[in-house]
């Protein structure tokens, strides 16, 4: 019995959603700092189309 | 409405407002962000990526299945953040949004035909998005209608209208755009309500492990009808098993059909069909880097934990509260009203007449019929089902009456104008209706209105530029101008009003159902070819064809043939070969509720990787091309 839940098909349930949040806590912490990328022309090209083609259009 | 109510109501509408103005004038979409070589704060990103994903199907449909199946439905908030966050952030997020950058893709079908150089495909994937994306939108919709309904005494037509006006206003004022402050605002008021709802339904009933003791304790009550299909209490997984050949329903034919609706559908079919949802995956090509999708992911896992981890897990305990603790301080119009579920005992619920014969008032069952507090006599009844622990107290000298009905959840739905299953759809706003104070019931309608919105504006987003950008512009080959951007407008039109009068007709039970048609119908059809699209090179064109079409028909054959409840619904199956499905007598009746995504998704899987092994690579230069290389000579 884990918090008052009987089947641990339901509590494992119950403890994996917070794990998998907490998961998720500590790789966006541990790689808080990596991953920076120098934004490239095409990047800002494909934002002002998104902008003015996209965006604006709607 | 009182005055806090009001109150609430004007700050956020004023709060939305000045957010989108502040929008307009500073213009601050991801595009801008981006246009400007920077990036949104990851809270800010996370929120409203949150925002985007859960809506109202997912608190008020999913919620309330969860009250109706119990807490197993956790499986899908695991899936919810582990898959739709954690590997949707940490493996699909930054491959897509460099190959968007570097294609010059726009919108996922834009996206699939640059990789595969490829218009079919470009056109297949708009026309299903926007052919069976209104289904989903009408799911948003009707959970914002189940819950305006009560919380406001209107019927639920007119809340469905009212509703539809908002999302239509919205669209309108350029909602559709996707301002991050005010995805931002809906996501933090999302937040708010639904940490407020687990806090408040905990307290309720003493504690975390006490409120699941009592849940658990209510296994003797689970009606026969879940008994049947293998429900075994709301803190317990339904029985699992294949049910033996041959037997029918009354044999122990349907005992397992629990587990696999839970499992197979809702846990499945929702929890992988996320990775293929084309409003999210356009929605990483508006991040600057791998870095924002690392920060990004911290906030949204525990985001998501708190909307659908709080949504299934008080949608359960809300059994509790309504077996145990459920007052109505109302006033009791007849205590022994009848209503009748017809000849076969599974129509909708209807008033029998004074003069009705007496097989009809023998058939009928028994409920009492109120009136609540403030609604007016013009009002429809309220009615809660007869049982032997029902108990009333009369009110003397003008004081209100006093229901108890010591109802489970799912039995607490069934009234006039239901089947006696029940309608899981209207649990969560009867429970917050009914056991938090109607101060909050207004916050969390706020809630629900910014969940509904934020998912409606990207639905509706990607609805529109389907049919604008990627048919409309393929087939008049002329580039983006205004003929196209009527087209757009037409398809966002055409979007709300089918989903408005699917809301309409389609009422009771249909929430997750529609969300998982087409969720898992997106999985089954996209995921192989965009998966293999960003990380295979030997994957080809007709691979992608292929797979596409063979995950997308499959669904569809299953769904109109093989699936008990969607087969019967849609009536296809009856027209055509006179029976409600084409599983044979012989066969287990277990594969009535497998869902398609068990059988069409590995079948598209098989199909792509098959077909790509079989076919000739594509030139070399179109690959190079689309994994970073330069633009091949035309």
């Amino acid at each position: 019995m884990v918090l008052g839940i009987e089947d641990p098909g339901v509590w494992l349930a119950y403890v994996l959603s917070l794990v998998s949040a907490a998961l998720c806590v500590i790789f966006g912490i541990a790689n808080w700092n990596k991953g920076e990328e120098p934004v490239k022309k095409e990047d800002t090209d494909w934002a002002k189309e998104e902008k003015t083609e996209v965006e604006d259009a709607l | 409405m009182d005055l806090i109510s009001i109150i609430l109501v004007i700050v956020y509408l004023m709060v939305t407002g000045y957010l989108g103005y502040l929008g307009y004038r500073q213009t601050k979409t991801a595009a801008d962000y981006l246009v400007a070589g920077r990036s949104a704060h990851p809270v800010v990103m996370a929120l409203s990526y949150g925002a985007t994903f859960i809506s109202t199907s997912a608190i008020v449909g999913f919620g309330g299945v969860a009250a109706n199946f119990g807490m197993g439905l956790l499986w899908l908030t695991v899936l919810n953040i582990f898959v739709g966050i954690f590997i949707a952030f940490m493996f699909l997020g930054n491959p897509t949004r460099r190959m968007g950058h570097h294609l010059d893709a726009h919108t996922f079908p834009e996206l699939i035909a640059k990789r595969y150089d490829s218009r079919l495909l470009q056109v297949l994937c708009a026309l299903i998005i926007f052919c069976f994306m209104p289904l989903y939108a009408m799911a948003v919709m009707v959970g914002g209608a189940e819950f305006m309904a009560p919380i406001f005494h209107i019927s639920y037509d007119s809340a469905l209208y009212i509703f539809a006006l908002i999302v239509a206003a919205y669209v309108i004022a350029g909602g559709l755009k996707g301002v991050m402050l005010t995805d931002a605002l809906q996501g933090g008021i999302m937040l708010v309500g639904m940490a407020i709802l687990l806090v408040a339904t905990y307290t309720l009933m003493g504690g975390v492990t006490e409120a699941h003791s009592a849940l658990g304790a209510l296994k003797d009550q689970v009606p026969g009808s879940l008994k049947a299909i293998g429900h075994q209490g709301w803190t317990a997984m339904p029985k699992f098993g294949f049910a033996e050949a041959g037997l029918g329903p009354k044999d122990g034919g349907v005992a397992y059909h629990m587990w696999w609706i839970l499992v197979s559908t809702i846990v499945m079919g929702v929890g992988i069909g996320v990775l293929a949802q084309p409003q999210l995956i356009v929605r990483f090509m508006t991040v600057k880097s791998k870095q924002s999708l690392n920060r990004a992911a911290a906030a949204g896992g525990i985001f998501i934990l708190f909307m659908t981890g709080v949504a299934f897990t008080v949608g359960a305990l809300s059994n509790v509260y309504f077996a145990q603790q459920e007052q109505i301080s109302c006033q009791i119009v007849d205590d022994s009203a009848l209503l009748d579920p017809g000849a076969d005992g599974k129509g909708k619920l209807a008033l029998v007449p004074a003069n009705a014969s007496d097989e009809i008032k023998a058939r009928a069952k028994r409920f009492v019929a109120f009136r609540l507090p403030g609604a007016s006599d013009e009002s429809p009844l309220n009615y809660v089902m007869w049982t032997d622990k029902t108990e009333i107290a009369r009110g003397e000298g003008g004081a209100p009456d006093l229901l108890k009905p010591r109802l489970i959840a799912v039995m607490r739905s069934v009234g006039l104008g239901t089947t006696l299953q029940g309608n899981t759809d209207t649990l969560i706003p009867a429970y917050v209706r009914s056991a938090l104070p109607h101060w909050f019931g207004v916050l969390f309608m706020l809630t629900l209105l910014s969940a509904a919105m934020s998912t409606m504006s990207s639905q509706f987003h990607t609805m529109g530029t389907a049919l604008g950008r990627d048919v409309f512009e393929q087939f008049a080959h002329h580039q983006h101008g205004s003929k196209s951007i009527h087209v757009t407008r037409f398809a966002i039109i055409v979007g709300i009003v089918v989903a408005l009068v699917l809301g309409k007709y389609v009422r009771g039970n249909i929430i997750a159902l529609a969300t998982a048609i087409f969720m898992g119908l997106c999985a089954s059809s996209f995921l192989p070819l965009f998966v293999f699209g960003l990380f295979w090179k030997r994957m080809t064109k007709p691979a992608a064809v292929a797979s596409l079409l063979v995950g997308f028909l499959t669904s569809g054959f299953w769904l109109l043939f093989v699936n008990g409840k969607t087969a019967a619904g849609l009536g296809l199956c009856k027209a055509w070969f006179g029976k409600d499905n084409l599983v044979p007598p012989t066969w287990s009746l277990t594969w009535t509720v497998v869902d398609p995504i068990i059988v069409a998704l590995p079948l598209s899987i098989l199909t792509a990787v098959v077909v790509a092994l079989a076919t000739k690579p594509m030139d070399k230069a179109h690959v190079d091309y689309v994994f970073g290389g330069p633009k091949p000579p035309a």
